[in-house]
């Protein structure tokens, strides 16, 4: 039976990675067309950084994907707070407002925050209303609740008695927030935060739906390739940034493991000692 | 406490964007799309579309019990690994997550084309090409490549959580391993299976870009339609009668799904 498993595993790993090895060897391919390979190039790569045009629609999303989740992670951690310190029918009513972007399928989200921008547009009487505004609006609504999600388990996690300790020791109350509860909860907000970004930055469904030509972000450029040629350059941007995720996912695994050991090793101590 | 007002700004913001827009689609799914009138005819209307539901419905289902059945062996052999691979592999399960999923369909469109990387290799072999891409089973496969990850990753945090115990008294006890599995490892991982069948099939069932590239137009799904009439045909009021639909439908499905068990959302969410 573990030899099935262990086979399937490998199976599925291979499927997953398949479509990443093609598009790495197309950013190698000196031809144009993906499924035939004429020969190798760095040409792909040069052309990524002269013609900055695919940098240009990288650095939108970044913008986008670093404000959203500033600002969702903000307004999401005040918020889990404030839904922590509610009690029973109140705190269902919220908590049943955060799933329903997560219950929604995209599209419809999408799709419900066109309309509302339309509707607003032909109010106050604007041609173009779809651009960096909504766009910014719509990514903060949708990162909102992988941040609440994420903070709401560490506040459940913390002991109260610890403010209560801070505040008899002579903490203001928003000292002792800012020290205790914040301190407290910390790994929750950077999951959240990290979450929220990768989802913001990944979009198309939404963005689709509620940004206009002013400003696109690089996924909805890429659907755009339904109707115009595709250029290879974007294969060496795939590539280069499934590196650097690599390298980072990788990195935070060796930290994870090192604190883990020396956890471990600080426990091992304190038993010797006593 | 005060600190109940911390909430209020979170309040307002969704109520503006989630809860008023979703108010609009109701609205604009009860108005006629010339005349601005109440009418119900959009509604009604969707029996036209009866075939394309059915079809998104039945496909989407069908690619969430694939991942189930190749998901289940992967998530419960990771979770018999040692803590330090186990968070390995799980970032190997996460990574395509964070790479353009429109590219990686692409990469599939590549591969399945009639002159594409599969058929070449078969012409080298001998072998007449075979029609790949615009199938149904293409579009299958996109979902299931698209979408495993939210079926494994919701089973394996359910699954390191199993306590091994439980499994060795089972053993003890006199079960012989299949009995085992469906005694106690089947039933402890409920909550993971339904988590997982949800967050497969609620964006399978409303995807576009899948069926628009690997299907064709025997393969239209309900997405496809939505996206139409808000982006070509331009009627507005029949898309938003279809996300309406659209919407209660898979609200339907999930509270079908969570009456089965108790599932732990929000603890699977956190985790992935």
């Amino acid at each position: 039976m573990k030899h099935f498993n262990r086979t399937v595993t490998v199976l599925v790993f291979i499927f997953l990675y398949i479509p990443m090895i093609v598009l790495g060897v197309a950013s190698f391919n000196s031809g144009t067309d993906i499924a035939s390979f004429k020969g190798f190039t760095l040409g792909q790569y040069v052309n990524l950084f002269r013609d900055r045009s695919l940098l240009a629609l990288l650095g939108n999303s970044l913008i986008i994907a670093v404000l959203s989740t500033l600002i969702a992670t903000v307004m999401g951690t005040m918020a889990a707070v404030g839904i922590h310190n509610m009690n029973g029918r109140l705190r269902r009513a919220v908590m049943a407002l955060t799933d329903i972007p997560m219950t929604n399928p995209d599209i419809v989200t999408g799709v419900a925050l066109a309309l509302l921008f339309a509707f607003t547009g032909t109010m106050l009487r604007i041609n173009s209303i779809l651009g960096f505004w909504t766009l910014l609006i719509a990514h903060i609504t949708f990162n909102l609740p992988y941040v609440i999600l994420n903070v709401m388990p560490k506040l459940k996690q913390m002991d109260r008695d610890l403010v209560e300790a801070a505040l008899d020791l002579g903490c203001t109350p928003f000292q002792a927030f800012y020290k205790v509860v914040i301190h407290e909860i910390m790994p929750g907000i950077l999951a959240g935060a990290l979450m929220a970004f990768t989802m913001s930055l990944d979009d198309f469904v939404i963005s689709y739906f509620v940004t206009g030509s002013s400003f696109i972000t690089l996924p909805v450029e890429i659907y755009n390739y339904t109707k115009k040629p595709i250029p290879p350059k974007i294969y060496a941007l795939f590539t280069l940034m499934f590196l650097v995720i690599l390298v980072l996912m990788i990195a935070m695994n060796l930290l994870q493991l090192r604190s883990s050991k020396n956890a471990r090793h600080e426990r091992v101590q304190r038993r010797a000692r006593a | 406490m005060r600190n109940k007002l911390l909430a209020a700004p979170y309040i307002v913001w969704m109520a503006l964007f989630i809860v008023v827009p979703l108010g609009i689609v109701v609205y604009y799914a009860l108005t006629d799309s010339i005349t601005g009138q109440f009418t119900l005819s959009n509604l009604t209307g969707m029996g036209a579309y009866l075939s394309i539901f059915l079809r998104s419905i039945w496909l989407s289902l069908f690619a969430a019990l694939i991942c189930l059945v190749i998901g289940y062996p992967v998530a419960y052999f990771i979770s018999q690994c040692s803590a330090s691979r186990q968070r390995f592999l799980q970032m190997l399960i996460m990574l395509p997550m964070c790479m353009s999923f429109l590219l990686r369909t692409l990469a599939w469109v590549a591969m399945l084309e009639d002159t594409g990387i599969f058929n070449t290799f078969l012409s080298h072999l001998g072998i007449a090409p075979l029609p790949l891409i615009r199938t149904s089973g293409a579009v299958i496969l996109g979902m299931v490549y698209n979408y495993l990850p939210y079926m494994i990753l919701p089973l394996l945090s359910v699954m390191s959580k199993l306590d091994p115990r439980l499994i060795e008294a089972a053993a003890d006890l006199g079960c012989p391993p299949s009995k085992v599995f469906s005694k106690v490892i089947l039933p402890l991982s409920y909550p993971g299976i339904l988590s997982g069948l949800t967050m497969v099939f609620v964006p399978a069932v409303s995807t576009f870009y899948i069926s628009q590239k690997l299907g064709s137009t025997g393969t239209t799904l309900i997405g496809d339609v939505i996206e139409s009439q808000f982006k070509t045909a331009y009627n507005p009021n029949l898309g938003a009668a279809m996300s309406l639909v659209l919407m209660i439908l898979i609200f339907a499905c999930v509270s079908i799904m969570n009456r089965f068990g108790e599932s732990g959302d929000e603890e699977v969410m956190a985790k992935v």
